[in-house]
Order: structure tokens, then sequence, then C-alpha cells
């Protein structure tokens, strides 16, 4: 059925979406599942899943874009409360890795230092790599050679790389505020301009964040594979920048609807929904930079 | 309250229900989609009783019978995983679909595009599982708890276990979200929070658990994942890393997971003890409040689960008080209802059985886990059959007996046609006495020292064993009544009236049995 009188709540019409994401989903998880054990079928199921499950996406996307003009404002607080809802389950993932990262920084590590028999000599301290993990060298890089071994590695300096990433998120959050303002007040030129702007620092944000990977792998000597201390480092960091790349995604996509003429000054719940999203990938890197890289 | 709201026509004459594929695979119906759901479910209950009964075919006499204990530990771990998250979960859900926007005087649910993706995401899900069998190594084999180190170790399988949860995952917190929405937002004019029929409250409140909670063991799940594949530390201590924190993670979700399964079962017998004690519920606001407390509760009690793993004393004492805590808002609840019904006209239909059968059990269950919150005296019961026991009496006849009184209960709403009472009173004497014979022995099993998740056991145990397994089979088997009763009162029966029980409360008493496809597309009003 489709009630499209404004007072009625928009119920849409049977889709086949959902059905075909739940194949494509199938497809991703066991190709997945398939590739981790060297199943020949994997990386095409997986590949054939993702691609699907894209078309899907943007069609499914589309069809909502296209009806949106028969939303009513109940329509609208669903998809609100929606995406918060989301969010706060966004929250808790990384509330996981936040937690994981605490027990084992305050409990695990001083835990086994106190197990002299299993560890003999294994001091607590942090960072770790554990008692049988690579060495830390705090003041200066690692020989190239010992980093090839696996045996040393160093950190990465909070005040660099790290420091322009805040500072990048912080101010993409403030253009991304000035562009919300620019829209509300129909400025649509101003709105585009900013909200692009918005985009190319998180942009930035990413290609800094590859280039901190690779000079962590190469010349830190800091992987996935150095302890605890590795994984939480990589895990944090990895789950987020791969938000800050869906969110950069969501605001370009946004980017692209609001050239096209899409939003009004009072009705854009998909800029909101994408500033909401951004904001939560800026408060995460907040946490990440101070417990992460600068504690 | 008139009926004229469920007839309601528009001018654009498109009401008609689709069918055949587009109306089960496409659907935006939250009743067809709450009707896949209840199917999934018992479709899952059969499977994973199946599974059950593999491992009390094995356990009614010592030694090895019948499977090798490999395949045995894959039959516990899938047992409950199909049980928890295939069987109860979807079970619930399905009662959500079908009863909050007829309680709540909603159209439909919130987002109902996404509402048919949380139930076609989970066949797959399962597919993944059951696919699992017949890779090398067969299916995951320890405990569907998933303990670090032994998933790390394991093969191909526990990976298809990872992803398959991950889509369960994705499944429930859709589900959840929709939930949320529908109630906060789509309640009729006039239904204030404080007005909401109870199963519409307990929902709301498992709701949140489950958003809460899914993305934690989602986190879990993936460091596993991590650790197998991309050499992270996080459950190794030779990398400084912590088995026991997988634990704490995956009970920081798996305790509220508990009351996700048993939140949604407090409020079906919510409804159905006022009605046939004819007396509206006692101590309704109170009611909510310890749903809200048991929800908090929930968050601070999950190291009960590994009392014996080495925590620090504070910790177990912390532990230990906190979940002795939990019986104060569990108490209110199981007082309400036995206050509820207290000097009412009481009838004893199948609902109704199931109901006070439930609060009987449930509150047995209730005390044996207080015994068990007792940590020295967990120490001794850790791991045994007194636990297995414990879960099973809130589990089974806590949520499984609530959702087949509940079934019975609005049944007639949904398929137009009363069931047959003699057989449905027969199924609920089958059903709570066999289970009593399969699971009271357990009891004492396990306060003996039978431990868990064992092919063999020691001799001394037989005689305990061979009662439960003899009644696991009755209580299987009981169950093809179950279906035998859904069948034939889908296809037929006595017709339902709107109101189907005596002066029931609730607005999906005012819509017609069976419950037009389209119900509420003009919000009635609650006074």
């Amino acid at each position: 059925m489709a009630s499209h009188s404004p007072d009625q709540y928009y119920v849409p019409d049977s889709s086949y979406y959902p059905f075909a994401c739940s194949i494509a989903l199938f497809f991703i998880a066991l190709g997945g599942a398939f590739l981790l054990n060297d199943v020949s079928a994997g990386p095409t199921m997986m590949g054939i899943g993702f691609a699907v499950m894209g078309i899907l996406l943007f069609l499914w996307f589309g069809s909502v874009v296209k009806e949106s003009p028969e939303y009513n404002m109940d329509v609208d607080r669903s998809f609100r409360m929606g995406m918060s809802w989301f969010i706060f389950s966004e929250v808790m993932f990384f509330a996981a890795f936040f937690g994981a990262l605490y027990y084992l920084r305050q409990l695990a590590i001083p835990w086994l230092a106190e197990t002299e028999l299993l560890w003999p000599g294994f001091e607590a301290s942090w960072p770790s790599a554990g008692p049988i993990g690579a060495e830390l060298v705090t003041n200066g890089d690692p020989d190239a050679a010992a980093v090839m071994e696996g045996t040393k590695y160093s950190l990465i300096d909070p005040l660099h790389l790290p420091l322009y990433n805040t500072l990048l998120l912080l101010t993409s959050s403030v253009t991304l505020t000035i562009s919300h303002h620019a829209l509300r007040d129909d400025k649509r030129k101003a709105a585009i301009i900013w909200l692009a702007l918005t985009v190319v620092l998180g942009v930035v944000f990413l290609v800094l964040q590859a280039e901190e990977y690779i000079v962590a792998y190469q010349i830190h000597g800091l992987t996935m594979g150095t302890g605890v201390y590795g994984s939480t480092f990589f895990m944090l960091t990895g789950f987020h920048g791969f938000h800050v790349t869906l969110g950069a995604f969501i605001l370009l996509v946004v980017l692209l609807r609001m050239m096209k003429g899409h939003f009004s000054g009072e009705k854009h719940f998909a800029f909101e929904a994408g500033a909401w999203y951004w904001h939560f990938v800026d408060v995460v890197w907040v946490g990440l930079f101070i417990f992460v890289y600068i504690l | 309250m008139s009926h004229a709201a469920a007839h309601d026509h528009h001018d654009d004459h498109d009401h008609h229900m689709p069918t055949g594929f587009r109306r089960w695979f496409m659907s935006t119906n939250h009743k067809d989609i709450g009707t896949l759901y209840l199917i999934f479910s018992l479709a899952m209950l059969m499977l994973g009783g199946a599974f059950a009964l593999v491992i009390r075919a094995e356990l009614f006499q010592p030694g090895l019978q019948y499977v090798d204990p490999h395949f045995f530990n894959q039959m516990t771990t899938m047992h409950a995983l199909v049980m928890v998250f295939g069987a109860v979960m979807p079970g619930f859900v399905g009662f959500a679909n079908w009863m909050l926007p007829l309680m709540v005087g909603a159209p439909d649910m919130a987002l109902p595009r996404m509402n048919n993706w949380s139930f076609w995401i989970l066949p797959f899900a399962f597919s993944i599982l059951i696919i699992s069998f017949f890779v090398p190594g067969g299916a995951p084999a320890s405990g569907w708890t998933l303990y670090a180190p032994l998933t790390i170790q394991g093969g191909m399988s526990v990976d298809m276990a990872i992803v398959a949860i991950h889509m369960m995952g994705i499944s429930s917190i859709m589900g959840a979200i929709n939930v949320i929405v529908t109630v906060l937002n789509m309640r009729a004019p006039g239904m204030t929070l404080m007005k909401m029929p109870m199963f519409v409250w307990t929902w709301l409140i498992t709701a949140f658990l489950l958003i809460a909670v899914m993305p934690v063991f989602a986190g879990a799940v993936t460091m596993l994942l991590t650790d197998r594949h991309f050499g992270t530390a996080f459950f190794n201590p030779a990398g400084g890393g912590d088995p026991v924190l997988y634990q704490h993670i995956f009970w920081f979700f798996g305790h509220p997971e508990v009351y996700i399964m048993i939140l949604p079962a407090f409020g079906i017998i919510s409804h159905i003890i006022p009605t046939f004690a004819r007396k509206p519920l006692f101590g309704y606001s109170s009611m909510v409040f310890a749903t809200a407390a048991i929800a908090f509760l929930s968050f601070i009690v999950w190291a009960h689960h590994m009392f014996t793993v080495g925590m620090p004393l504070q910790g177990e004492l912390f532990f230990m008080y906190a979940t002795m805590l939990i019986s104060v808002p569990t108490g209110v609840k199981v007082f309400n209802w036995v206050t509820t019904m207290w000097r009412g006209s009481m009838t004893f239909e199948t609902p109704m059985l199931f109901s006070i059968g439930v609060v009987f059990l449930f509150t047995l269950g209730g005390l044996s886990g207080l015994m068990l919150a007792i940590t020295p005296a967990d120490f001794q019961y850790h791991d045994t059959y007194f636990v297995v026991a414990h879960f099973h009496y809130v589990l089974f006849a806590g949520a499984v007996m609530a959702m087949m009184g509940g079934t019975y209960f609005w049944l007639p709403k949904w398929t137009g046609h009363m069931y047959n009472e003699k057989l449905g009173k027969l199924h609920f004497w089958l059903t709570a006495i066999a289970f009593n014979i399969t699971f009271f022995p357990q009891h004492f099993l396990g306060l003996a020292g039978m431990p868990r998740r064992y092919a063999d056991y020691n001799p001394i145990f037989t005689e305990f064993n061979v009662m439960s397994s003899v009644g696991a089979f009755c209580l299987g088997f009981s169950q093809l009544l179950f279906i035998y009763i859904i069948i034939s009162t889908v296809r037929g029966g006595k017709k339902a009236t709107a109101e189907v029980w005596d002066n029931p409360e609730g607005l999906e008493w005012t819509v017609p049995s069976p419950a037009p496809f389209h119900t509420f597309d003009t919000p009635p009003t609650v006074k």
C-alpha cells in the first residue's frame, strides 16, 4: 500500500531490496569466511556480494530520495530517531575496543608481570608488545634490520601527524556546521562550498592516516602484530578510519545531491544524518588522540 | 472503541493484499513479517531441539554410544546458538512485529523495508551456520560462548560462526531500532508512555539492551577474527593479551542478552494473567520501573558468569552483591503477577496455564540463580549441570513457555480461529511435566558434581541422566502437538470474535479477528 495523503504515515510498497540485500550479505559473509581459509571461491563470492550490495543500496537509497517529498514530519522523525540509535550502536562498538584497551593496559599487563614463573623478567609498562613481543625503543628510530625482524619498534610522535589530523577533523566539524547554517538560510552556494571543503578535509585526513600507517610499518616497526599495543592501536585507528571513510562518502553523496538541487532550508534529513555521523567520528577521534596517542 | 479504524478505506484503492512471492519475500507489512519471524523461530526451535535430543540420546547411559565427543561438542554449541539466536530472539521479534503496531495503534512498524531486511538476514545467517557442519573439522565445537583461546585454534567453522554472528547482529540492531522508533514515534494520540501496554514497555527496554550490547558482541568476535588471521594479540598472553578479556567482553554482551530473552516474556504474561484473572495488572508502574531496574542492573553483573576465572576479591564481591540485587526487581514482578491473580475470577485456558507455569517455574530458575550468585558456592556449581538446569528453567520455562502461552493467547487474533482448547491444555501438561522430568534431575546431577559439555560421565550419575533423557524425548515430541494445533488453527476452527477472550484490555482486541491486512491507517484515540 502507499497512503499518499500528507496526514498519514508513509508505508512503502512491497520491495525486493531487503531480500536481495540479504542474499548479497550472504555472499559477502560466506565469501569472507572462505577467503580467510583459502577456499578458492572466496574472493569471487565476496566480490560479487559487494558489487551487488553496492548496486542495491544505490537503488534503495535512490527510491527513498524519490519518495521523500511524500514523507510527513512523522516519517522524518522516525528517520531521525533511527539514525540516532544507529549512532548509539556505533558508540557501543567502539566502547568494546576502548574497554579492551583499558583492560589490557591497566589490568592484563600488570597481572602478567606478576606471574614470575611464566614470564620471568617481564616488566609491566605501556606501551607493551607483551612478554615475547618486540622491544620498545623510546628515543629515535630502531635500526632497519631490527624492524624487519620484528624485534624492535618505536612510537609515533603524537605531536606530528596525529596532531595535524586532530586539527583537520576539528576544523572539518566547523566547516560542516557553517555549511549547515548556510543551508538553513537557503544560501545554497555557500552551503555547497563549505560542505565540499569538509569532504576535502576528510579526504586529507584519510591520506595522512594512510601515510601514518606506512610510516608505522616501515620505519617504526609498529604493526598489528606488535603485541597488544599494535593490536589496540591499529584496530581502534583502523575502525575509526573506516568510519571516516564512510562518513566522507555520506557527505559526498549529500554534496552531489545538494548540487543537483535537493534539500530545502527546512527539510534536509540526509544532510543532518550525515552531519551527526561526522561529528560522531570526530568525537571518537578526540578519544583516540587522548587515549591511544597521548596517554 | 469502534472498529471503524480497521476498515478505513481511502481513495486510491491500492489496498489489496499482494500474493505469492511478492507477499512473502518483498513484504513491508508488519503482520506478514511477524508471521515469517514466528515460523522461522518455530523451525529453529525444532532444529535446536533435534540437536538437544542428540545430546540427550548420547547421555542416556555412560560411555560413548552414538556420536564421538567432537560431534557431541558441536551439538552443544549449535543447540545453544540456534536456540538463542534462531528460536528465542526471532520469536520475540515476531511477537513484537505482530503486536506492537496493534497495541500502540500504528499503521505499521516505523521503518517497514528495514523490518523486512532484519528478517531476511536471519535465514541466510543460519544457512552459514548450518553449512559449517560440512566444512573440514565440522561445526563450531567451543560452546556458544566461543571462548578464546579454544576458538583461536579452531577451524574454518569458527570464522563461519563469526560472520554468521555479525549478520545476526545486524539483523537484531535493525530490528531493535525499528521497535524503539515505532514505540517512541508511532503511538496513537493519547497513549502516553505510562499508558503503554506492558508488552510494549518490556520490548522498548529490550530493544535498548539490544542496541547497547549487540555491537559489543560484534567487537568481541571481531577481535577473535583478527587474533585468528591478522596477528593481533588481544587474547594471547605472549603478546600481552588475556583470554579472560574475551570473557569480560562476551559477558558484557551476554548478561544483558539474558534479559533480552526474558523481558518480552515478562511482557507477554503481564497481558495474559490480567485477562484470565479478570483484574487489571497489579502495580503497573512498579512493573515498568522493575523492568527498567533489571535492564540497568544487567550491565553491572556480567562477571558472575566467570567467578572461577581468577578475579580480584573486590570484583567477586561486587558482582556477587550486584547479582543478588536483581532478585529485588524480579521479585517485584513475581509478586505483582501473584497479586494480580489474588481473588481474581480465574479461569484456566491454555494461555493462562502456560503463564502460571512460567511464574512458578521461572521463579524456581530465579532461586537457583540466587544460589549461583553466591560466589563461594558458585565455585562448586560452576560449569556443572546445576547451571544447565538453572538456565533451562529460566529460558525454556521462562522465555519459550511464555511464547507458547502468547501464541495461544493471540493465535485467534492472528488466524481468526479458536484453537482446540482440549489439545492446548494437553500440550501444556505434556510440556510442563516433561520439562520438569528433563531438567529437575539436572539440579541433583550438578550438585553431585557432573560437569556440563561432556559426552561421557561417571556411572554414579546414570539414574538421573536416564530420567533426564526420557523427559527430553517426551518434551521434544510433545512439541509436534504444538505444531499440529497451530496448523489446524490456521486452517480452520471455531470463528473467533474481535475480543476473543472475556473483556480483554488493549487496542489489539478492537480490530476484527483475524486482524485485517492493514490496521489503524488512521490512528485511534486513547482515552
